[in-house]
């Protein structure tokens, strides 16, 4: 069983365009949504949920006004800048800036702080056309992506070991942070989307970087190739001295915005066009890296 | 004044949207502007302005701890405190470690050792450099170091670097709605969403909306792309009254001058009497005069 992460540094590159493209022509794969931050892939797939769990992630601190002395140790304390005095004159903390270390609970004299433990965040296992697809949704404003991706990670392995699938497709994350770095970490090869603008280049370079240190595989794709013809021809060059495979190009086409639209991939929705037939075309290259 | 430009999803145009604000209101608007890209993963701001010169650069770092075995008695303290799994401890083999990627540098197990054991070492988690861009206070930018997954850490230290002779500073927020996206708004006065009409742009929008709302955070909705998609977001955006600032249309040959990073040069009018029409909004919403 062969684990591949679509990734891409910058949004919008179209990593979900093409991990649901590849729904399409793989055979046997399970799927999951590691952009767990603002998961999309389930808009095309309509899952059909058959497990629901929720994942903690983290604590968050809160004090109880009636026992606060208002020493201000724990404001004092706090690296995150949390905690802070109120209009009412008492100590207060912010949830959304509290990282649930702990710290002032441990330190509080008075004893007057309390950690609740915070399960906003859910993941699911559902059946869809494709097979089964393991995803997420944090609750807003959330932290420990990066743990999040790895247990749905862990599902999933789970599943493609039990059905003994061969293939893992795994939807990834934009940037190169903690969710990143959780997705790609253990993956056997990264589906790298490269949007052919300076700031696609740019993103895609801190994420070789990255994936470098991981000594992972990388095959490239260029997608919207024609948009500045200049720029395409520098991602190749960039590809072509750093020994990465361009795996595929694909040109700017309506059709893509369409398909999600009909919440379709574009193989569904538009079979004989380019995209399509360059996705059978990238799916050939992998497969035929995988068996060798 | 702090405005931060934010979507959910990657790609929408937010970048774009943050340095043509920025350029448009020095140029309409005379007001000391200020740029910080809180992009930190991907920091993109500064290809716009490729003749803009580094005038300073500086590394940032975060305290981890390191445990001196002389000291440590092994008792376990720190590592029970650590609630991010950062340090393990080893009686029988007299082994104390720390895993600085787990580190989140909260400073708990220093609080927690009584043998003095423990002290903090910095660990490189970014650059944080500052540009003259020719075009108002100039452009602050945070760069994540490739590895890190701290990116939260780093983008509270960018903030800190706002000019204090700064009116206006607009903050390029990274993608998404976790932790970073709220570290980036979190003191904003004003949120301006950038999306696209169509399904993903959509769907992240909504909970990017949620996320403000808690944050109860004021905010407007830019459409960028508009021409592509359907009339879904605005379905939304008028069931849930929430403001349209501005529609950019869709156009390939922008889209093709954005990839070359050329966009503030020979602006098309139509760009130019969006902007100053949003700039107006926002001088009336905000009270910015």
């Amino acid at each position: 069983m062969k684990e591949i992460t679509v990734l891409s540094g910058k949004g919008g590159a179209g990593k979900t365009t093409f991990a649901a493209a590849l729904a399409s022509v793989a055979q046997n794969a399970v799927f999951c949504d590691n952009d767990v931050d603002a998961a999309d892939l389930h808009l095309i797939f309509q899952p059909e949920i058959k497990e629901s769990h929720s994942f903690s992630s983290g604590n968050k601190a809160e004090i109880q006004s009636e026992s606060c002395t208002n020493c201000g140790l724990c404001a004092e304390k706090c690296r995150f800048d949390a905690i802070h005095f109120n209009t009412k004159k008492q100590y207060k903390i912010n949830p959304f800036q509290c990282e649930g270390c702990r710290l002032c609970e441990r330190i509080c004299p008075e004893n007057a702080i309390q950690v609740f433990e915070n399960t906003n965040n859910s993941w699911y296992v559902s059946n869809t056309r494709f097979g089964k697809l393991v995803h997420a949704k944090m609750g807003p404003g959330e932290e420990n992506s990066g743990k999040l991706v790895t247990r749905i990670r862990e599902k999933a392995k789970e599943i493609a070991l039990d059905i003994n699938a061969d293939f893992i497709i795994n939807d990834g994350p934009p940037g190169i942070g903690c969710s990143a770095i959780s997705s790609v970490t253990g993956t056997d090869l990264v589906l790298m989307v490269i949007e052919p603008t300076l700031s696609g280049l740019h993103d895609a370079k801190r994420l070789m970087e990255l994936v470098r240190n991981f000594e992972i595989p990388v095959f490239a794709v260029i997608n919207k190739y024609d948009l500045n013809p200049k720029v395409s021809e520098n991602v190749i060059q960039y590809l072509s001295e750093n020994h990465i495979r361009l795996a595929g190009k694909i040109n700017f086409d309506k059709n893509v915005v369409k398909s999600i639209i009909f919440e379709k991939t574009i193989v569904e929705f538009s079979p004989k066009c380019n995209f399509s037939k360059e996705i059978y075309y990238i799916w050939n290259q992998i497969t035929e890296h995988f068996s060798v | 004044m702090k405005i931060a430009v934010a979507s959910g999803k990657g790609g929408t145009g937010k970048t774009t949207v943050s340095i043509n604000l920025y350029f448009f209101i020095e140029k309409f608007f005379n007001k000391a502007v200020q740029l910080v890209d809180c992009d930190v993963e991907e920091p993109n701001d500064a290809l716009f302005f490729p003749g803009a010169e580094t005038k300073r650069e500086k590394e940032v770092f975060l305290s981890v701890p390191e445990i001196n075995p002389g000291k440590c008695t092994f008792c376990k303290k720190c590592s029970n405190w650590c609630e991010f799994n950062a340090i393990s401890i080893v009686k029988a083999l007299k082994f104390a470690g720390v895993n600085a990627d787990l580190c989140h540098s909260c400073g708990a197990c220093l609080e927690a050792c009584n043998f003095g054991a423990i002290s903090e070492q910095n660990q490189t988690l970014g650059q944080i450099k500052y540009l003259d861009t020719g075009i108002g206070l100039g452009l602050t930018e945070g760069r994540l170091k490739v590895g890190s997954s701290m990116q939260t850490s780093l983008i509270k230290k960018v903030k800190k670097e706002t000019n204090p002779n700064s009116e206006i500073v607009i903050f390029d927020a990274p993608p998404g709605t976790s932790c970073p996206v709220v570290e980036t708004v979190a003191d904003a006065d004003y949120v301006i969403l950038v999306t696209e009409p169509t399904p993903f742009g959509l769907h992240d929008l909504k909970i990017t909306v949620e996320l403000l709302l808690d944050l109860q955070i004021p905010f407007g909705v830019i459409i960028n792309k508009a021409g592509l998609g359907n009339r879904n977001v605005y379905e939304f955006l008028v069931h849930y009254n929430i403001d349209i600032l501005a529609e950019i249309p869709f156009d390939k040959s922008y889209a093709g001058k954005y990839a070359s990073g050329d966009i503030l040069e020979n602006i098309p009018d139509e760009i130019e009497e969006i902007y100053k029409e949003l700039i107006q909004k926002l001088e009336l919403k905000l009270a910015l005069r």
